[in-house]
């Protein structure tokens, strides 16, 4: 047995392990190096299971060595390992480059329960992307909510500590009504296991329990996922966030409950329940224009940078829903695309905005006038990066909505209803973006002279950190060949499962 | 050097001499040498591609392919040929101009100034050579993106704000109108390499067609097709040498060469000849010639009544399109050149009177042609070409959009050249007369001609303009091939 | 009885409701925690209501006893870690409610938003 079976299991692990090491290690820079370490290497184990996933197909493993539905199942397929891959990816690259304004937002005497809290939260997220099991799910998504409760807290803003109760209240009711859900499925299948679950689904006689965990489950993880209008949480948490963290969390959190949300929905309720194909789509076409469209407005005449970005996340996050509620395979392919996609984008200009933020007193969009001039290579990445965001061609953001819109296309009056929305929204965020590359490169700093003199670039890893993560949003724009392999044999693989 | 690298190089070669230009910032001689050498090296690169295009050949370059056969890729083929020639020719001409107007007018960020430039002139080749639509929208946004900084170059309240009307309309249109629309036809025919004959015979049908093309015209907002145009007029804060090469030039040249592309190569003139649901963009472009003729008659400002005469002129070549008849899709070619040669004459003429006197208002040109007679010169034999007199470039292309729409018997297209003939004379003929002939008024500032390099630039287009009457030929032999596949 | 036999289920539903409401109405901090434990709550007694069986024991395999009847282990195994992610949320939101309390000086929600707001 060599270590290379072990992989599933070393991927959460390895930082779930790290994580009560941090809180030994006493200096801010140690404990640093040490989470960078896990976090690089859960990101390298990510890697190589995707590309044994990819060459090989998915990886069952059996945790303890008790094969299922027993014991708990790791099982790993393409869209699992996309959400990995994101959830890894964007750790890292947070970690790496945000230590310099993680130092500015953090106590030195608290960072190493900082970073154990990061770790966890990393082991947390990489856990839901990879388990089978049913339970398992919600354990993991409590770890890690609640690692991110004291990510979000540690804002330096009093608010952040408010916004972090109003996440903690809203998180809990939404795992709380998942763990309904499980209840009530297990209490008609008799298991937790998801795939046993779905051999035995079928055969259950008294759809009712069914039907009404899939309507828990819907809306516990649709609070979890922010969709409109449950995405209350998610404004507050995201701009009062330590910067780094808004940039990991707005990466990957949201779209790992969307993640299990697919999964739960394509491997147990499609077909299976009556009539179910057309609720799933009633329930969500309607949610996912409406964020949509909300979210673009708010974005529009929002002044607060972070603010402004979060809700561009809730209308983004109903591009993801808008595809998926299509439950076909172009609908699929284009929502998980976009999931990867819109990760590298959102990514890319937190971190941007995490080092203009070093430099910077304030966020609000006058506060950044004229530091194009001052900060180029962070302006620079800051448009790249929105640019990827709107969707211009030749970077990621084009390469899925150019899939959604075609998806959309093939589905007749209704489709032709999702491409104008999804136009319309486009173009809401040309005008959002717009604003800040202009407000960016053209505005006149407010106070010239004072706080002018002292603006300099951000750091070089932090400037690094950013450039390569944009530089992924151009590269993933021009040769997509991964991503969008992976999203179609995820969306294969949903619909597989439906009888 | 393979044809493919030779794209690759025209392509590169500006991006290359943006950096240089952007690192030589410090020393603004260096940096113009450096600006005339990419241009004039530009030129050399685009032209050595003549022969084979002439000879029919195809070259292809292949940059990537994304999902599903879609390509980021590049080909040349004589439409775009002509576009990338007259691009980059008049790029050495418009450069030298710069230097002789920025440095007249003590313009600020130069440097930004040249970088866009190099990069615009990028996007416009890149418009010029694409092989399929996506590669052609790519290159279609960065050219907007990158002429941005050169509208508001003088960077106040309102100059800023019309920046804003200019960014605005092309980009919304583009992504709301241009995108939707291709990707209906993608969808629809599973490609969007240019065809010729076309790609959507057997997939589109009826009315769809019409709605199609109305997607594809008004998505184009850079050949500022009514309502489309508001932001040529808009674009005009900018300063004259960017009016000049990319607003009478590479920019709404870019507009109209996609639309006649869109027509030749993904309808197919056959195709949208047989189908009366895209019978409207004649209309369409008939009534942007005359409305924008009659409102530059009302301009008393010169650089706005040039801008309202390139919205008129650019729906010459959309007209000459739409009457679907090879003779007038040459005659569409041949405008493109024509007119670009006439326009980039007058704008350098506005600018040079501007750099000289600082007037910019029609009313102020009264006896200036004492003062600056070259200039005046030039402006004149250009402002003979917009009206389509010989021997001047704009007859020969006017010749040949009447010969096609003779063909057809096609009398809205007839009628309407004829009007905005009579229009156009009606707009320049005072101002010559006025420029020449009238008295100056008394206490105006006593000046003479623009700096030489501004003089020398126009000089050369005015003459260009009659030297494309005479010698026509190598423009009719490189377009005739179009007509050949077409019929 | 019907409905009797179901009685644990009515308990569940308005224990959940209570729970619920109590986050939803109150703007104290502490009563919103305390509803959101009780909203918890009523997920145990549904889980540990679910695994009873008729006449079942504990199942503990004893010798020489071989046809015993045994109550379904796993939902309680599961809840003892729901009740373990519980209490971390409610020590967790307790933490929370101290500091915000150092911050604003009251635990009253509208307070709190008028303080922001006044900012």
């Amino acid at each position: 047995m060599s270590l290379a079976t072990q992989l599933p299991a070393l991927q959460v692990a390895v930082p779930l392990l790290t994580a009560p090491l941090l809180v030994l290690l006493r200096g801010p820079g140690l404990a640093w190096a040490a989470a960078c370490a896990a976090s690089v290497m859960a990101f390298v184990i990510a890697i190589s299971l995707t590309a044994s996933v990819m060459t090989t197909g998915a990886i069952s493993y059996a945790m303890g060595g008790w094969p299922g539905p027993y014991g708990i199942v790791l099982e790993i397929d393409a869209l699992g390992t996309l959400v990995l891959l994101l959830v890894t990816g964007a750790s890292t690259a947070a970690l790496l480059s945000g230590r310099a304004s993680l130092g500015l937002d953090i106590d030195a005497g608290r960072q190493h329960l900082f970073y154990a809290a990061w770790l966890i939260v990393l082991a947390g997220l990489s856990g839901i992307a990879i388990t089978g099991d049913a339970f398992n799910v919600f354990v993991f998504m409590e770890i890690s909510s609640l690692a991110t409760y004291i990510l979000i807290a540690a804002g330096p803003d009093r608010r952040a500590l408010t916004a972090t109760f109003k996440y903690l209240i809203m998180g809990t009711i939404g795992a709380t009504f998942y763990l309904i859900g499980v209840g009530l499925v297990y209490m008609m299948t008799g298991t937790l296991n998801f795939a046993d679950m779905e051999s035995r689904i079928a055969d259950v006689s008294d759809q009712r329990p069914i039907l009404v965990a899939a309507g828990f489950i819907s809306v516990g993880l649709a609070l979890k996922a922010a969709v409109f209008p449950l995405h209350l949480w998610l404004p507050g948490a995201y701009t009062y966030a330590p910067h780094v963290v808004t940039a990991f969390l707005a990466a990957c959190s949201t779209k790992v409950a969307i993640y299990v949300l697919l999964r739960f929905d394509f491997f147990l309720f499609q077909d299976n329940l009556v009539g179910h194909t057309m609720q799933f789509a009633v329930f969500l076409v309607p949610l996912a224009i409406l964020g949509i469209l909300v979210g673009s407005a708010v974005a529009m005449v929002e002044s607060n940078l972070k603010r402004l970005l979060a809700f561009s996340s809730v209308a983004q996050i109903g591009y993801i829903l808008l595809g998926a509620s299509f439950a076909n395979e172009a609908g699929l392919t284009a929502a998980v695309a976009h999931m990867f996609n819109h990760a590298l984008a959102k990514g890319a200009l937190f971190l941007a905005v995490a080092a203009i933020a070093m430099r910077v007193n304030g966020l609000r969009l006058q506060d950044i006038a004229g530091i194009g001039r001052r900060m180029p290579l962070t302006t620079a990445a800051l448009a790249v990066a929105g640019a990827s965001l709107v969707g211009v061609p030749g970077t990621a953001g084009f390469v899925s909505k150019w899939l959604l819109l075609q998806a959309a296309f093939a589905q007749g009056a209704l489709g032709i209803a999702a491409v104008v929305v999804v136009i319309a929204s486009s173009l809401a965020a040309v005008f959002y973006v717009w604003r800040i590359v202009e407000c960016a490169y053209f505005g006149n700093a407010q106070a010239p002279g004072d706080a002018a003199a002292v603006v300099t670039e951000a750091p070089l890893p932090m400037l690094l950190g950013l450039w390569l993560v944009v530089i992924a949003n151009v590269y993933f724009g021009l040769a997509p060949e991964l991503p969008v392999s992976l999203a179609e044999s995820a969306a294969a693989d949903l619909l597989r499962h439906v009888p | 050097m393979s044809p493919a690298d030779t794209i690759l190089l025209a392509l590169v070669l500006p991006l290359c001499g943006a950096v240089l230009i952007g690192l030589c910032g410090r020393w603004p001689n260096l940096r113009e040498t450096i600006t005339l050498l990419t241009a004039t090296a530009l030129a050399a690169v685009v032209w050595s591609l003549t022969p084979l295009i002439m000879d029919g050949g195809r070259p292809r370059l292949h940059i990537t392919e994304l999902f599903g056969g879609l390509e980021i890729a590049f080909s040349v083929e004589p439409l775009g040929m002509l576009f990338a020639a007259l691009a980059a020719t008049l790029w050495i001409v418009n450069s030298v101009y710069s230097i002789g107007y920025m440095r007249g007018n003590k313009e600020k960020h130069q440097t930004r100034f040249y970088i866009c430039f190099a990069i615009a002139i990028a996007a416009a080749l890149g418009v010029a050579f694409a092989d399929n639509m996506l590669t052609l929208f790519l290159c279609y946004e960065i050219l907007t993106l990158s002429t941005y900084p050169l509208v508001s170059h003088k960077g106040d309240a309102a100059t800023v704000r019309s920046a804003r009307v200019y960014l605005g309309i092309l980009l919304g249109s583009s992504i709301g109108l241009l995108l939707p629309a291709i990707i209906w036809t993608y969808v629809a025919t599973g490609t969007l390499t240019f065809t010729p004959g076309g790609i959507i015979d057997g997939f589109i049908d009826g009315p769809a067609v019409g709605l199609l093309l109305a997607l594809y015209v008004f998505g184009v907002g850079k050949a500022a097709v009514m309502p489309m145009h508001r932001w040529l007029p808009a674009a005009m804060v900018a300063p004259t040498p960017v009016s000049a090469l990319l607003h009478a030039v590479a920019v709404v040249k870019a507009g109209v060469f996609t639309v006649t592309k869109v027509i030749i190569y993904i309808f197919g003139v056959d195709e949208l000849f047989a189908e009366p649901s895209g019978e409207w963009l004649l209309y369409a472009a008939a009534f942007t010639i005359i409305a924008a003729s009659v409102i530059a008659l009302r301009q008393q400002n010169l650089k706005r009544m040039l801008a309202y005469s390139t919205i008129g002129q650019l729906s010459y070549v959309i007209l000459a399109a739409a009457v679907l008849t090879p003779l007038s899709e040459v005659g569409a070619a041949i405008h493109i050149v024509a007119h670009a040669l006439g326009k980039i004459t007058l704008f350098f003429a506005a600018g040079a009177i501007y750099t000289a006197s600082k007037k910019t208002e029609l009313h102020q040109l009264a006896g200036i042609g004492a003062r600056m007679p070259w200039t005046m010169a030039a402006f004149t034999i250009a402002a003979l070409s917009m009206i389509g007199v010989p021997p001047t470039g704009g007859f020969v292309s006017k010749w040949f959009i009447l010969a096609g729409a003779f063909q057809t018997d096609n009398y809205v297209a007839i009628f309407t050249i004829i009007l905005s003939t009579v229009l156009n004379a009606a707009y320049f003929l005072p101002i010559i007369f006025a420029a020449w002939f009238a008295k100056e008024a008394p206490g105006g500032k006593d000046h003479g001609e623009a700096p030489w390099p501004a003089v020398l630039a126009l000089s050369i287009t005015a003459l260009g303009t009659l030297a494309f009457f005479f010698f026509n030929q190598p423009v009719l032999e490189l377009e005739s091939q179009l007509m050949a596949r077409i019929e | 009885m019907e409905l009797f036999g179901l009685f644990n289920y009515w308990v569940f539903a308005l224990l959940l409701m209570v729970g619920f409401y109590a986050v939803i109405s109150r703007p104290n901090l502490i009563k919103k925690l305390l509803g959101l434990s009780i909203f918890q709550a009523a997920v145990f007694l549904l889980y540990i209501t679910m695994d009873k069986v008729e006449g079942g024991t504990a199942p503990i395999i004893q010798k020489g006893v071989d046809d015993a009847i045994y109550s379904n282990p796993l939902p309680q195994v599961l809840i003892l870690t729901a009740i373990v992610v519980g209490i971390s949320t409610l020590a967790l939101g307790l933490a929370l409610v101290v500091r915000i309390y150092e911050a604003y000086g009251t635990i009253e929600e509208d307070e709190i938003q008028q303080q922001d707001l006044n900012r």
